[in-house]
């Protein structure tokens, strides 16, 4: 395929994928939440028990579909690939931290974007400190940073976490007493059943397909100039965008440009800025952002799914130990919410936790190990 | 000949290694993979740098030989 065709592509899905975001808006999911990997994940920690937070319990078919269409899709496209091996426990943490800075912003990247598409300006602050994550990460690369290399293992290994997914729709579709669905909050806001996991199957899909990361597309313009994954990211965005506009013209309440009062969101610029700082970096050191961390583990890599898993337990910890930001409300004149001072910690000792994994795995490769047959 | 094994490595580690080993132009350059993401963003590098690419697929495995164009 030539690289104009798969940038084309890229951009194709991008739209597509921005559009089914704003739709499931409009049927239910929470504002400028079409999809956000780290809320999810965590809505479905708390649906099988993992964490009490009321407001917060729902088992997400988006998540399910996503991890199920890329399945699907690399079986079909013969890059179902069962692997692992690569640095598991590290991965499990770095995913953990990933989750815990994404509760502290309120979104993953992809909800970062779709923030930024309903005219939430905090997401431009989280957007720097993405990127500055990103930067920071990219450097470690540089220096030859690497949690080693994967290796074939067998494909039940790899088709776990698909597996997994089948059994959470059961446990959605029969909803058994000991399973947990919030009765407001976030978690009670939802699409109906059938268009999650429809809009989860599509995206996984087409991610699988395109290599989309929300992370990959900034790193790959800091290290090589190369925009090609950056058009995914900014066509999610202006379809999400128009999406909106159409929404707000005809519907009301779908676009509201500004830092007060924002759907699901805090104003605190320094802890918007540091939970993506995060996120940023702990993406470039897993090779990928959430979204992408669930769409490998759909192509049967195990590191992926541990890091899934760490996400989980990231966002279950989150709540249970009042890590995960409130949104900023105003009632009666009076600002309440935000980051709470045990995510603050969490969010630095993640920083310093991420920084000690990185110049622990970093070791310069010497150019003369990439000469005349060197194996690495 | 320069040759890199970027097997099993993330992304975008075998783009980096591959970066590193064209820096001074060699007329050829050996590289193996064995993830559909790692040959793509390897062969687009490759193209950008200059270089045309003969692929062969052995098991699960992709070797990419580089020539200058």
């Amino acid at each position: 395929m030539t690289e104009k065709r798969a940038r084309n592509r890229l951009i194709l899905a991008g739209i597509v994928i921005g559009l089914i975001a704003a739709i499931l808006v409009l049927l239910g999911n929470p504002k400028n939440m079409g999809f956000c990997l780290a809320c999810f994940v965590r809505d479905t920690a708390g649906a099988v028990g993992l964490h009490q937070a009321a407001v917060v319990q729902y088992i997400r078919p988006e998540v399910i579909g996503l991890v199920l269409g890329a399945f699907v899709v690399s079986l079909i496209f013969r890059e179902f690939k069962p692997r692992g091996g690569s640095s598991p426990m590290i991965r499990f943490v770095l995913g953990f931290f990933v989750s815990i800075g994404a509760l502290v912003f309120l979104g993953c990247p992809f909800r970062m974007i779709l923030r930024l598409a309903g005219g939430d300006l905090n997401a431009i602050v989280g957007l720097f400190g993405f990127s500055a994550g990103i930067g920071a990460g990219v450097v470690f690369l540089k220096r030859g940073y690497s949690l080693k290399r994967t290796y074939p293992l067998s494909p039940l290994e790899g088709a776990w976490l698909p597996l997994v997914q089948v059994a959470l729709l059961a446990l959605l579709v029969v909803a058994p007493p000991f399973i947990l669905f919030s009765e407001k909050g976030p978690g009670s806001m939802h699409a109906p059943i059938i268009t999650s996991l429809a809009a989860g199957l599509a995206v996984g899909a087409l991610a699988q397909r395109t290599r989309l990361c929300m992370a990959g597309g900034i790193r790959d313009v800091i290290l090589f100039q190369d925009w090609n994954l950056m058009m995914g990211f900014e066509a999610i965005f202006v379809a999400a965008l128009v999406g909106n506009l159409i929404l707000n013209a005809t519907v009301g309440g779908y676009f509201n440009l500004g830092f007060l009062p924002q759907p699901v969101a805090h104003s605190d610029g320094l802890w918007n800025f540091l939970g993506m700082l995060v996120v940023g970096l702990g993406s470039v050191l897993l090779g990928g952002c959430p979204l992408r961390q669930l769409i490998m583990a759909g192509e049967g890599s195990s590191d992926s799914a541990i890091t899934v898993i760490g996400m989980l337990l990231g966002g279950a910890t989150a709540h249970n130990f009042g890590l995960a930001s409130a949104a900023h409300t105003i009632t009666d004149g009076v600002l309440t919410g935000g980051p709470t001072g045990g995510g603050k910690v969490a969010v630095i000792i993640g920083l310093i936790v991420m920084v000690f994994i990185a110049v622990l795995n970093t070791k310069r490769v010497a150019v003369s190990s990439v000469k005349e047959g060197a194996v690495l | 000949m320069k040759e890199i094994d970027a097997r099993g490595l993330s992304c975008p580690q075998p783009v980096i290694l591959l970066k590193q080993a064209l820096a001074d132009q060699p007329q050829t350059c050996k590289i193996w993979v064995d993830h559909p993401t790692a040959r793509e963003n390897t062969l687009r590098f490759a193209a950008h740098a200059g270089y045309k690419a003969d692929i062969l697929e052995q098991g699960g495995d992709v070797c990419l030989t580089l020539s200058k164009k």
